[in-house]
């Protein structure tokens, strides 16, 4: 279980494939922030259409 | 015990609540192990160098893609068949998930084809049924969407999406069936020619995703409970939490 790595720089450089090996591992982060954001988004909506939907009941 | 307890979106919203958070717990401390074996430990590839290191994202979510959209088609099936409603909402809440798998996939895909194959895309049977399934995925999401009755939307799209099934096979067996860029398996039903580091870290990483695409799902499909039951008394009396 010994790092294979020497030094940080040693780690982010990635033997000279440091550009295609972050833009893929970047590419899933954000795509992992943009979905749990999209979630909390959705569920605020569903919320306000629920309490809308109370509201009209109330007006009648 | 009443199997058809939880059936009942009512029932299943609040299950899926208590759910989620541990799935997503889990999915994080499996990503946190994956990733230390994948990019810390694993030694690197002596033909490609340190790039295939993009395996450990790669081949989760390309593995994810394909079993999200399998799972997708059952519940499709329940809905067409017995036309259960919770099934039409689960397969609405994979949806957006699986394709978010597929889109890594192929991006994931591409930035490792780049330094290995001199190319970010090519036509290849691989890469372009990995499209189609991406296609797949947002037809099923558009179609859902398209009627003014959801319930419409629910069958219209499941057919779609049961139809669409016929590309799973095709993904999987490509590098079979074509000569393709792509490699092929390096992990199958017989054994595996990799590294022991590597595999593990591999399955670590899948299982992670795995964990993941179950509490996005458990999270979405919340959601789309609350859309379709507004108007029921228990939706009303939900705490916005």
């Amino acid at each position: 279980m010994n790092l294979y790595w020497s030094s940080w720089a040693d780690f982010w450089a990635m033997g000279g494939h440091a550009y295609f090996v972050w833009m893929s591992y970047g590419a899933l982060v954000v795509a992992i922030v943009v979905e749990i954001l999209l979630l909390r988004v959705r569920r605020k909506r569903a919320l306000a259409a629920i309490e809308e939907e109370r509201d009209l009941e109330a007006e009648n | 015990m009443n199997w058809f307890y939880f059936s009942s979106p009512s029932t299943f919203y609040g299950l899926a609540g208590r759910l989620a958070p541990w799935f997503f717990i889990l999915a994080a401390v499996l990503a946190a192990f994956g990733l230390y074996l994948g990019l810390g430990v694993a030694p690197t590839d002596a033909q490609q160098g340190a790039v295939y290191r993009v395996i450990f994202i790669h081949v989760p979510t390309a593995w994810m893609s394909m079993f999200l959209y399998f799972i997708m088609a059952c519940y499709c099936g329940l809905t067409l068949v017995f036309n259960t409603r919770l099934s039409a909402m689960m397969a609405r809440a994979i949806a957006p998930t699986g394709a978010l798998f597929t889109f890594v996939a192929l991006w994931t895909g591409a930035f490792w084809g780049r330094p290995t194959w001199g190319t970010y895309w090519v036509w290849d049977a691989r890469l372009t049924s990995e499209l189609v399934l991406l296609f797949l995925y947002f037809g099923y999401m558009a179609l859902a969407n398209a009627f003014e009755d959801p319930r419409r939307g629910d069958r219209a799209a499941a057919l779609l999406a049961l139809i669409g099934v016929v590309n799973l096979p095709i993904i999987y067996f490509s590098v079979q069936w074509w000569n393709t860029l792509h490699q092929g398996s390096s992990v199958s039903f017989k054994g595996t020619s990799m590294h022991v580091t590597m595999l593990t870290g591999m399955l670590v990483m899948s299982f992670a995703a795995w964990m993941y695409a179950i509490g996005a799902t458990l999270m979405r499909v919340r959601s789309v409970i609350l859309e379709r039951e507004r108007r029921a008394q228990w939706a009303r009396n939900v705490e916005a939490a």
